[in-house]
Order: structure tokens, then sequence, then C-alpha cells
């Protein structure tokens, strides 16, 4: 019995799980009724793009209002308040509210912004933020793409978002927005370096870049986490990614390019209404995303936490995958909170200085000492 | 000692205390999670009242200023002796004071004490120029009304002091 057990949960039958379980049931009722092969075929196909598209989104909104409300609530009990309480449930519903009332605001436009780039700034970080949902693994089979370069995609689309906030800044045609939007170009770009270099770290350490193989290279017991597996550094690692993630997402205490007390709100200071809501919406879906691939990379994914003792493991198994990916995310997503709440903001020379002069050294100097480990055979 | 050996010199204290303000700029930080993790994990230290759900325990503070007051005595007495300092130092006109001859001694006392809270600021001015503590800060604070009429008061219940 608990040989059979163990089977079940062994590597291999995790990486073989069914792959795409939602799409296979929506086949089974649809294709038998096409006669012509090539539509079937199409039909089987675009109805996974479909339901994916139609699963991510909801996701994404839903993911969006409720880090929105957790937000305000971890900000609130942070300051000694109650935070929303009024619709909803403890004020569930509240970000719900709110977007219903930023949908039927008025869009504004300032004098002289150009027209097309302005509407079309705020769209290009939720695409981004979008695209790279599509690979996150949530589970053994739930994933949109499992892409073979993963981390690499990654990295690339995650850095697409910087264009929108540029081009925002610069077609709002005002001084707020533009300061913001170069500040915030500088700080994303100069942090998405460190950010790369820390997912690297991981990719030389698993020598995989798919996302789904590298939750699977940390298979076993909690040491095989690549937190743990790389003994000391893999805790640096992490801690040095945590940095560089808070200041990619502009997120305080690295929130300069929308500092208040300077720049009014920074890049999106003369976006109202729904275009406003799209740059807000990109930023807690990216917050989401910052923690999910943390989670995959370093805490172990969807796998549960094992220790080794087989009647442990199996009760841990017993939970599903998603259940673990969400509280691992969600935990990372915590931290981003807390970070926010607790620190001040930096000026944005020491902004800088931080990246160049110690976070690019420091991971460097990570990456080498881990890739020493890795050829010593140091791994736990 | 050497110009060369002391730069060296110079230069690994510089090295250390780059890596000293490393670990104490760590240390701060997270002494600062400390201080809003303990806060965050304490419920019971939320200050935030939710109104209208404590509306029967709520107590406001002493110095709070609401409409004003004169209290009565057992017997439905005050302390008012109609002397108008209070309508000198309102700066609004709130408060009209109307005099009356007492029919027991011959004398002007208090017959009526206007306030008009419409025209309130609460400035606590006529309070501080009352001699004999006769009106004071209420603590009602609920005071919506419907017609303008309804904001003028009669503050005294009777007319003099006994």
């Amino acid at each position: 019995m608990a040989k059979e057990e163990l089977a079940k949960n062994s590597l291999e039958a995790l990486k073989n799980a069914d792959q795409h379980p939602v799409g296979d049931v929506i086949r089974k009722y649809f294709s038998e009724n096409f006669e012509n092969e090539f539509i079937a075929h199409v039909f089987s196909s675009s109805s996974n793009i479909l339901l994916s598209i139609l699963v991510m989104t909801a996701f994404a909104g839903g993911t969006a209002s409720f880090l929105i409300w957790l937000e305000r609530k971890v900000c609130a009990r942070m300051q000694v308040r109650l935070g929303p309480t009024r619709v909803g449930p403890f004020g569930l519903l509240q970000s719900i509210a709110d977007g219903i009332k930023l949908v039927f605001k008025e869009m504004l436009r300032p004098k002289g912004a150009d027209p097309f780039i302005f509407y079309l700034a705020p769209f290009l970080p939720a695409t981004a933020s979008f695209l790279v949902l599509a690979v996150i693994p949530f589970d053994k089979n739930i994933q949109v793409v499992d892409i073979d370069v993963g981390a690499l995609y990654v990295i690339a689309v995650s850095g697409f978002g910087i264009f929108g906030i540029l081009l925002g800044g610069w077609a709002s045609n005002s001084k707020y927005s533009l300061l913001g939007a170069m500040r915030a170009g500088a700080q994303m770009i100069s942090y998405e370096i460190s950010v790369g270099l820390g997912l690297l770290l991981i990719v030389m350490l698993s020598g995989e870049t798919s996302l789904r193989e590298i939750v699977f290279s940390q298979y076993g017991t909690v040491n095989n986490w690549w937190i743990f597996k790389l003994p000391i550094f893999g805790i640096i690692a992490f801690i040095l990614f945590l940095i560089s993630s808070t200041a990619e997402l502009n997120r305080g205490p690295f929130d300069l390019p929308e500092a208040e007390s300077e720049l009014s709100a920074g890049f999106h200071t003369e976006y109202s209404g729904i275009t406003f809501s799209m740059f807000f919406l990109a930023e807690f879906i990216n917050m989401f995303i910052a923690g999910a691939i943390g989670t995959t990379f370093f805490l172990g994914g969807f796998l549960p936490f094992t220790i080794g003792i087989e009647g442990f493991d199996n009760i841990m198994f017993m939970i599903p995958g998603w259940a673990w990916f969400f509280a691992k995310t969600y935990f990372i997503i915590f931290l981003f909170m807390w970070f926010r709440w607790s620190f001040p903001r930096p000026r944005i020379d020491q902004l800088m200085n931080l990246e160049w002069k110690f976070m690019l050294p420091a991971n460097l100097l990570n990456i080498i000492i881990a890739g020493a480990f890795l050829t010593l055979g140091w791994l736990l | 000692m050497t110009a060369k050996q002391r730069s060296i010199e110079e230069s690994r204290k510089d090295f250390d205390s780059y890596f000293k303000r490393v670990f104490n700029g760590f240390l701060s930080l997270v002494k600062g999670m400390w201080l809003t993790i303990n806060i965050f994990s304490s419920p019971s230290r939320v200050i935030t009242s939710e109104y209208p759900e404590n509306r029967d325990t709520l107590k406001m503070h002493d110095r709070f200023r609401g409409q004003v007051i004169m209290p009565h005595n057992e017997e439905g007495d005050h302390n008012c002796t109609g002397c108008t300092l209070c309508e000198k130092a309102c700066p609004n006109g709130t408060i009209s004071i109307l005099q009356t001859i007492s029919p027991k001694s011959g004398k002007k006392v208090l017959g009526k004490f206007i306030y008009r809270f419409s025209q309130c600021t609460l400035c606590n001015l006529c309070i501080e120029a009352c001699p004999f503590d006769a009106i004071f800060m209420g603590q009602e604070f609920e005071e919506a009304k419907t017609s303008r009429d309804d904001l003028v008061f009669v503050l005294n219940k009777r007319e003099g002091k006994s």
C-alpha cells in the first residue's frame, strides 16, 4: 500500500501527469461532432487557447482585486488601523466597488498629449503581465504553456512593461509624468539585471530553463529547494532576488517613480478612469508574478513541504500542488507588503548606488561562488 | 610607516567599514520589520473604532466641544445670573439673553437663554467668559436637524435664579 502511494508521488509520476485536463474535457464533448478532420483539429487547438485566455484573464482580474484588498488590510494593520470593513464581509468587495467606480469615470487627456500613445501606453504593462502568467506552473498539470526557454521568456517579456511606463509618461505632456517615467525606466532597467542574474543562478544550478523542469529539479525533501540546496548562498541569492524584484516592481521602499511627495503620482499622474486602473492592475499582477517566479525558482514551486519521513510526506502530498504554490506565493507577497510598510524611501542616487555598487557585484560574486560549489559538488 | 603603507591601512579600514555599514544596514532593516510584524500580529492594538456599531458604548473625551449646555441640579436650578458676559464674548451673536424683573426681589434676572446652534462655531469663548460655571460644552455630536428653526434652543428650564 505504502509502495503504491510512494510510486504515485514519485518524480516520474508527477512529470507524466495529464497536461491539459480542461481542454481534453471540452474536446471530448465537441470534437466528435465535426466530420471534417481539419475543423476538428482547429477547434481542439483553439479551444485550449480560448480557455487559457479566459481563465488567465479572470485569474488576473481576481488576483489583482484580492491583492489590492490584502495590501490595504496589511497596511492598515501595520499602522494600527482596521482597513476596509464596509463593503462585503471584511471589506472583501471594496476593490470591486473601486474598480466599478474607475470604469465609469471619465478619461481625461491633457492638452498637447499624443492621443494614440497616451491611450496605448496603459495596456502595454498589463499585456506584459498577462504574457508572463502564461508560463507560470501553478501545478504539475496547470500551466498554459511549458516553454523550453521559460526563464529567458520571463525576463524578456517582463522587460516589455517598461515601454508602457516610458511611453505613458512621455505622452502625458506633463513634467511630473515625464520625470516619473524616466526614473521608472532607469530603475527598472537597472534592477532587471539583478533579477536576471538571480534567475540565471538557478538556471545554472539546475541546468534547466523550462519553469516546470526547474520545479522538478527541486524534487525531494525541503533541502532540495534551491534556497537551501546551495548552502547559505541560496538564502543570500533569495534575499538579493527579493530586493531587486521589489525595486523592479516599483513598490515601496523603492517607489521612486511615483514618489508622492515629489512627483504627485509619477508616470500615471495624468491618467484617470480605466487607463489608470490598467496601470494599477499591471502593478498588482506583477507583484503576484514576482512572488510566483520566486516560488518557482527558490521555494520548490508546487512541490509540497516534505522532510523525508514517509508518513508526514504522504500527508503533505495529499494537499494539492496548487495549494502549495499559492501558499508559497502569498508568503513572498506578504514579504513584499511587509517591506513596503516598514521601510523609508531612499533617494534616487542612493537607489542607483545600491544597484550598481552593491547588488550587481554581490550577484556576480554569488554566481561565481555558486559555480564553484556546483563544480565541487557541495550542494546539499 | 611609509605613505603607501598608510594608504593600504586606510583602504583596509574603508573596506571594513563598508561591510560594517552593509551589516548594520541589514540589522536596522530587520529591527524595523520586527516592529511592524509585532504591531501586525496584535489585533488588540488597533485603535480605530467603528462608529455606528459602538454607539452604545461610545464616550467622547473630556475636551470634546459639542453644543453648549446649561446643567440643572435636582431642583431644576441653574447657575446663570443673566449677566450677559457670554453674550458679549460671543463673536457670532449666537447667544441672546433676555432679562426679566424678578417678582420676588424686584431685580433683573435671566428670562430666556437663547442659543442659536446654527451660528455657533464651538469656540469655547462663552464658557471661558462665564464667572458662575453656568454653561459648558456638551458631549453630543449627532446634531443633524431638518430645519434651521430646530437649531434654536432655550437653554434654561425656568426663569431667574432662586
